[in-house]
């Protein structure tokens, strides 16, 4: 899917001049579409001048510090967490001699199609306190109770399982370019594999694992499904709460404004994080494959892990999906399988996802190429929409829409710009961390030997950076997917996709309805992704 | 050395391919069988109940349905003009349980219906945000605080589509009137309990026997219409003071009524404030053993109030004709029996009967409020901010 999409850009991308220093050609669209995306915390601002006094009446509590608290232990756990499981993930199925390490590098990426709200309610059904699970320990040994898994557990290992493919698919695309060099010299200096992995791979690979962290951070500041289902109260929980049943705009704005500041502070901390290191090769030599490293007898308990991993991040939701279809066809319930609320899904999802490339190139570019003020806050712009919740994003643009740009409202295109705001820096972290990879000095040696910018870029810079290209293409395909809030409020009238079906069919508890769409929609989204990962040739 | 059993790229790519196919195979098979009954207002979920109850009743049922069914051609050929234009809804309503008596209406008027369906709340957030440049000519809401939080955006409505439903279910301005009913009650585990267990009135679950037994919901916008009848009912105090006590009890807080049911049956919790209708919806999927019933308060009170689910028509409607077309049609005898047989709701329009595996409306003591008694949320969420129960 990624070949063609590339095919289609890759003229315009040729006209941007990447390689011939900070021309308007690169910073005009960068400027204009952080100037777009800036509209979404106008609209917040303009609420919450709206509520005067009130608005410091409701932030001004100690609930709302609770709130904040509770907010950034989740997300803290969740990013750490997902750390933990994402490093040696990536590593094993890049790196190592890992029995099936390419198939279980499709499969423990998947998790990421997996919609929160989907993921939330198999755990509850599969593992609560009275679940499928206590179900069969009662029939064996007589367990009537399980331990509750509803709050922080719950939405942290929800969150933690859904999210941290976000890391490791930016971990592979930078393990797979990184030069193998160096922990060659690592190794040829008499260190052992696991000290090189610790001492040269993992800071070689600072730089994607801090955007892929910032990603599950900013995600998980976001999510709705997973806390509300499992009942943790987090920031976007109370924002929530406003929309749906409180109808307060100007608290909803007040708090979405709070959630703008967080994310502020993590963006500040991924900055400082990141470093300001080169992490490209200098001198001469030649980029190639890494020597798959041998595991010895670590070989099947790595092995395991992936698998215990794939057990609870994939196989349990898909389960009790299939349960729930089974029994309801069983039941004599027609089984829906809609054909055009798939089609719309993929329609928008790869629409979004072009889009996503086209308007993430010049600031990742910019920010790596040309690094000062400017370009670094074009590209921290980019990342507000990230954390905010769905809802909040699109009653803006309701707002502006309505008001402004009638010709655009309930239209397809202002549908995928909101998808633009929400998911611009799931592009732009994946594009930044391989452009940093990209030595200049091979791209002027190409100028010297007589090649035009455009070709340069075309022929040396686009291939070299392709995998991350497509690894940010994809994560904004699937987190289109999955996207609910946004779209509901923001769909064309009769425009289903397959999230609003799951939606439709949840929300008055037909299951076994709703559990048709929740697959297939793991099932489209899940496609892409194996054939995205499968050509990586490396 | 690792690839050498899935040599292939292309492995996997097939294993999916394989899987489409096999899926898209069974869907086209599927699908046909779900395109038949949509002509006709009896679907799946209504089948199933009768099939479940007592066989004697089911010819009777079917006539009646029969009947309806042949009115509707009827009004068409009066109905229908030229050009019937179109009609926007806003229909905080699901589509899986209003999207066939709407196009039942498209059909047999010709009107071209829009429909955007969302959440209730998010919906009437949307509309306070278009202002008069809604493209919106009605709002279909699921509770009556939807309809009250956009008020003052809605036109009054002809008195010949207000006087059709009882006073207690319209806006006392006539600005919206209730197309539905749907009662609150106490959804309880029927394996652990029975009915005499439980006390007379809401009241009673204060009680610290409840404690850790309790489920409820709390940013439920019915949820919350019950909090609004007890303030009504018992003045802020007494509200004040079952909040807390519940509060004592540790109820399990739910984002919604449907997981409540499930709980309950479950044993999860003893027992959940929700609404009336979902347990049925269960009942229909779950099989008759499903370990869930409902307890109508005895005592009456505010747990056992009628609320609507309602609609009104926007000041700014281009096609307000048509939006009155389809009031009217929500109120005949058509889509009334269509919400009491499918969605297990009451229906408010007199001479249509109510499902009969439901509590009759006249047996259930509501207390005597105007669905207009019950639209002031604002003070209801203070309130449940207050006490902590809201964030």
């Amino acid at each position: 899917m990624a070949a063609p999409v590339l095919k289609l850009i890759g003229p315009a991308l040729r006209r941007v001049g990447f390689i011939s220093g900070p021309s308007p050609v690169l910073w005009v669209p960068a400027v204009v579409i952080s100037l777009l995306l800036l509209l979404s915390p106008a609209y917040l601002v303009i609420r919450s001048l709206g509520a005067g006094q009130e608005f410091w009446d409701v932030l001004l509590r100690w609930r709302v510090l609770e709130l904040l608290l509770r907010t950034v232990f989740l997300v803290g756990t969740v990013t750490l967490a997902s750390v933990v499981i994402a490093l040696p993930l990536a590593w094993l199925t890049v790196r190592s001699d890992l029995p099936l390490a390419r198939a279980l590098g499709v499969i423990v990426s998947l998790p990421l199609v997996i919609p929160s709200y989907v993921a939330a309610f198999a755990y509850v059904v599969a593992l609560g306190p009275r679940g499928m699970l206590q179900g069969w320990l009662e029939d064996l040994i007589g367990l009537e109770r399980l331990p509750d898994i509803n709050g922080f557990f719950g939405a942290a290992l929800t969150l933690t399982l859904l999210s941290y493919p976000y890391l490791m698919l930016t971990i592979r695309a930078s393990l797979q370019r990184l030069d193998p060099g160096l922990e060659e010299a690592s190794r040829g200096l008499g260190y052992r594999w696991r000290t090189t992995f610790l001492r040269v791979s993992t800071p070689l690979l600072r730089p994607a694992i801090t955007a892929g962290g910032l990603l599950v951070a900013l995600y998980t500041l976001s999510d709705f499904g997973a806390v509300s289902l499992l009942r943790y109260e987090t920031f976007t929980y109370a924002i929530f709460v406003q929309y749906e049943s409180a109808i307060s705009r100007t608290l909803g704005a007040a708090f979405s404004l709070s959630l703008v500041a967080l994310a502020i502070a993590f963006l500040v901390l991924e900055y400082v994080a990141r470093g300001k290191s080169r992490y490209y090769r200098v001198d001469q030599g030649v980029a190639r494959p890494a020597q798959r490293v041998s595991l010895g007898k670590w070989k099947w308990p790595a092995f395991g892990f992936c698998c215990l991993v794939a057990l609870f991040s994939m196989a349990l939701p898909i389960g009790v999906l299939v349960y729930w279809v089974v029994r309801g066809v069983a039941a004599g319930e027609p089984l829906l399988l809609l054909w055009r609320a798939t089609g719309n899904s993929l329609l928008v999802s790869a629409l979004a996802a072009v889009v996503a490339l086209v308007a993430a190139f010049p600031i990742a570019a910019l920010a790596v190429r040309h690094p000062g003020p400017l370009s670094s806050l074009l590209e921290r712009i980019t990342y507000v929409g990230f954390a905010l919740p769905g809802i909040a994003v699109a009653l803006g643009l309701v707002f502006f829409g309505a008001n402004f740009a009638r010709f655009l409202y309930q239209d397809l295109s202002l549908l995928i710009f909101a998808y633009l705001v929400l998911f611009l820096p799931a592009a732009v972290g994946t594009i930044r961390a391989s452009v940093l990879q990209v030595n200049p000095r091979v791209e002027d040696a190409a100028r010297s030997l007589g090649r035009t910018p455009p070709q340069v870029f075309a022929s040396i810079t686009l291939p070299l950076v392709k995998p991350g290209l497509l690894s940010g293409a994809a994560i904004v395909f699937l987190l289109t997917m999955k996207e609910l809030p946004a779209t509901l409020i923001l769909r064309p009238t009769g425009f289903p996709t397959l999230a609003t079906s799951i939606w439709s069919a949840a929300s008055e508890a037909f299951f076994a309805q709703a559990a048709a769409p929740a697959l297939l929609l793991i099932l489209a989204s899940s496609v892409p992704l194996a054939f995205l990962m499968l050509r990586e040739r490396r | 050395m690792t690839r050498s059993i899935f040599a292939g790229r292309y492995f996997w790519a097939t294993v999916f391919m394989i899987s489409c196919i096999g899926l898209l195979l069974a869907a086209c098979t599927r699908e046909v069988v779900k395109e038949v009954p949509v002509e006709v207002p009896v679907e799946a979920p209504v089948e199933v109940v009768v099939e479940r109850e007592v066989v004697r009743e089911v010819p009777v049922r079917d006539v009646v349905e029969i009947e309806v069914v042949r009115e509707v051609p009827k009004e068409v050929v009066v109905e229908r003009e030229a050009d019937p234009g179109k009609l926007v809804v806003y229909s905080g309503r699901s589509e899986t349980l209003v999207d066939s008596i709407i196009q039942q209406f498209a059909e047999a008027t010709g009107i071209k219906v829009e429909v955007r369906y969302a959440n209730t709340g998010q919906l009437a957030a949307t509309l306070l945000e278009e202002g008069g440049n809604s493209p919106a000519d009605l709002f279909f809401a699921q509770d009556p605080g939807g309809l009250g939080a956009v008020e003052s955006m809605l036109a009054n409505l002809p008195s010949e589509i207000m006087k059709q439903v009882p006073e207690w279910a319209r806006s006392p301005n006539s600005k919206w009137v209730g197309i539905s009913g749907r009662a609150r009650t106490v959804v309880y585990n029927s394996e652990k309990l029975a009915e005499a267990d439980l006390p007379d009135d809401m009241f009673g679950f204060t009680d610290p026997a409840w404690k850790n037994r309790i489920g409820w919901a709390p940013t439920n916008a019915s949820f919350q219409t019950m909090v609004t009848a007890m303030r009504s009912e018992w003045g802020e105090e007494r509200t004040r003071e079952w909040l807390e006590g519940i509060q004592a009890n540790n109820p399990k807080v739910y984002p919604k009524n449907t997981p409540q049911v499930a709980a309950a049956a479950s044993g999860e919790i003893d027992v959940a404030f929700v609404n009336h209708y979902y347990l049925f919806r269960f009942l229909a999927e779950e099989g008759e053993d499903f370990p869930a019933r409902n307890y109508h308060p005895r005592a009456g009170g505010p747990g056992s109030i009628v609320m609507v689910a309602g609609s009104g028509i926007l000041s700014s409607a281009e096609n307000r004709e048509n939006a009155e077309k389809f009031l009217q049609f929500m109120l005949s005898p058509v889509a009334q029996q269509y919400f009491a047989a499918q969605t297990f709701e009451y229906p408010l329009v007199e001479g249509v009967k109510t499902q009969h595996v439901l509590v009759a409306l006249e047996s259930i003591l509501k207390p005597d409020f105007t669905a207009g008694d019950l639209t002031d949320l604002a003070g209801t969420q203070a309130l449940l901010q207050d006490v902590g129960v809201l964030p």
